[in-house]
């Protein structure tokens, strides 16, 4: 199986040699394909299309968020070849300024993910037909998934009883979120972050 | 009047209408009683659940997957105990594997039932509800006795399940096995042939193979629309490569087919959970590694060692080497699968989770376009969604 991805990768690599910036198969025997953002359309045709690849399914978009790193999100795709019974993830850098062609020309199921790595991580599609915000309230503001976004949020919603409505005021916790570093140098498997603090170095 | 002029208009449905099964807002762009436009309003019961998992430890963000799809919850768990254990590199022991073969199946008839059941009782026959529910009820009594929760098992650990079986309870499932059969036939009296039924599924929401895979169908939903397809079989986890079941594929992608592929699939559950339940094997039901499963109570009443290691695992928990990982499983909706980041912490760094009911209300618009406005509430039942997945 490793080794067939492992050709499938250098097939791919072959096949858009401007377009693919690497393949890289991991050690749980996924295919990880690395395109430039503006030719991703055309790797992702390739990948449907190709009388070798047969990707006719997208399964997820979703993005990441790397904040030290330039770009700093990543959009990745996963594709499921039924006909061959292969996965492929299809990664992408993107900031926030530059839009990502959409893939839903492509995919129609591309539409909603698309939708959310826009409303949880801010990153814009062009050529989207429908690009709104999708899993936050209506008239949310900021983007939920990015690092720098506070886990407590920044409003919260009551009930006011006497405008007879909701109304959303600054999150006032009579306790600060607790986030306890519990990174030890303890062992565990492999070289730990957190090693460093045995030996003084904090 | 001369001629009566008819106008385009919005109707709201939802979210809090029955058959809307949760809070799903539609808005329907009607001509007449014809709908032109379906468009779905998601995330009224968005809690976040993937940025909480970046701030918990593995062992943590387990029972936030039983709040995802909260009908079939240990089939969520299970993608995310993969994932993880993919990462870490273990291997579970025979047992547990069994085990959670079992319970998957235990919540695919779970889900499976309320499905078909509430999809019936949409389009108007309340007897099946009221029979499949009480069949649901044993099943959560078991999953109750297995893990002492009825809905939210939080069963499902990385490296086993969390404790074995009582005694006694595999005998009890596989009485029930042998009583289901009767009721399920009992409930396709009632339904396969009812004119009523039929009239209000046969060819409404029919989708051809490609809208099957443009709109990424996973699941029931796909195998309706003629797609042999079926992650047990294609890329089998746990013990699934050792069971003998097959694999009911519709013809048609209507609605109709989508209930009988459901029916048909529940009959083939039971033959993999009786089959489980015959070749169960002894032993452990944790990986034999303290650095990732906790040592049992009395060891820790007398080693230090296993005092430690206890208080590590539940303090800072596990450390999941760095890398990423898809792990995907046929859950009772189609492919449920998580994306798991991992950055060497005990913590994950992103948990992408892809809920198959998302994709598959994103199509509501595609299916219903065209129809009467009867037929989106014949059209929602029949694509079986929950709300807890796709909003997280």
């Amino acid at each position: 199986m490793t080794h067939a991805l492992k050709d499938l990768g250098d097939y791919i690599a072959a096949a858009l040699p401007n377009d693919v910036l690497g393949t890289e198969v991991n050690r749980c025997g996924e295919l990880t394909v690395t395109a430039r953002t503006p030719a991703i359309l055309k790797v992702l045709a390739f990948l449907k299309d190709d009388a070798g690849c047969l990707f006719k399914q997208l399964m997820d978009v979703c993005g990441v968020d790397w904040p030290g790193r330039e770009p700093r999100f990543d959009v990745v795709y996963h594709l499921l070849s039924m006909k061959h019974n292969q996965r492929v993830r299809v990664k992408a850098a993107a900031d926030e300024d530059t839009p990502v062609p959409s893939a839903t020309a492509l995919f129609s199921s591309a539409g909603w993910f698309e939708r959310e790595v826009w409303d949880m991580y801010g990153v814009p599609f062009s050529g989207h037909p429908d690009l709104r915000r999708i899993l936050t309230d209506y008239g949310f503001e900021g983007h939920p998934l990015r690092k720098d976004f506070p886990l407590t949020g920044y409003v919260e919603m009551r009930y006011d009883d006497e405008q007879k409505r909701v109304v959303y005021e600054p999150v006032k916790l009579t306790q600060d979120y607790r986030s306890f570093d519990f990174q030890s140098p303890w062992e565990g498997p492999g070289l730990l972050p957190g090693d460093e603090k045995a030996e003084g170095k904090r | 009047m001369a001629e009566a002029q008819i106008q385009s208009y919005n109707i709201n449905f939802g979210p809090q209408h029955p058959a809307a099964h949760g809070v799903l807002r539609l808005i329907l762009e009607m001509s007449g009683e014809v709908v032109e436009r379906a468009d779905p309003h998601i995330g009224l019961l968005h809690r976040g659940t993937e940025k909480l998992i970046e701030h918990k430890t593995y062992t943590q963000a387990i029972p936030y997957f039983d709040r995802l799809d909260y009908v079939g919850t240990m089939n969520q768990e299970h993608a995310f105990v993969l994932a993880a254990e993919r990462l870490l590199g273990i291997e579970v022991p025979e047992r547990a594997k069994y085990i959670r073969t079992l319970y998957c199946e235990i919540g695919r008839i779970l889900n499976h039932i309320l499905n078909v059941t509430s999809f019936v009782l949409d389009v108007g026959g309340m007897t099946p509800l009221l029979w499949g529910f009480e069949e649901r009820e044993k099943l959560m009594e078991f999953y109750e006795r297995a893990s002492g929760a009825r809905l939210h098992a939080n069963y499902f650990r990385v490296g086993g399940v969390a404790a074995d079986l009582p005694a006694g309870l595999l005998e009890d499932i596989a009485a029930w096995c042998e009583s289901f059969p009767k009721v399920l036939d009992d409930m396709r009296v009632l339904v396969d042939e009812n004119r009523i039924f039929k009239q209000r599924t046969v060819d409404i929401g029919t989708v051809s193979p490609e809208q099957a895979l443009d709109w990424g169908f996973t699941g029931p939903n796909l195998r309706a629309s003629g797609f042999a397809w079926d992650l047990r079989k294609a890329q089998p986890y746990e013990v699934y490569d050792r069971m003998d079941f097959d694999i009911p594929v519709g013809k048609n992608g209507d609605g109709y087919d989508r209930y009988l592929v459901r029916v048909i699939e529940m009959q083939e559950s039971i033959k993999i959970m009786k089959q489980c339940i015959e070749k169960m094997p002894g032993g452990p039901v944790k990986v034999d590694d303290r650095k990732v499963a906790p040592p049992p109570r009395g060891e820790m009443k007398r080693s230090m060692e296993a005092l430690i290691h206890h208080f590590k695992l539940f303090t800072e928990g596990f450390h999941v080497p760095a890398g990423e990982v898809y792990a995907a499983v046929e859950a009772p909706k189609g492919e449920f699968a998580v994306y798991l980041i991992a950055d060497g912490t005990s913590k994950p760094y992103r948990c992408k989770i892809r809920p198959p009911g998302y994709v598959h209300l994103q199509a509501l618009d595609m299916l219903s376009k065209g129809h009467m406005l009867a037929d989106v509430v014949a059209n929602i039942g029949s694509i079986d969604i929950v709300f807890g997945e796709i909003d997280r």
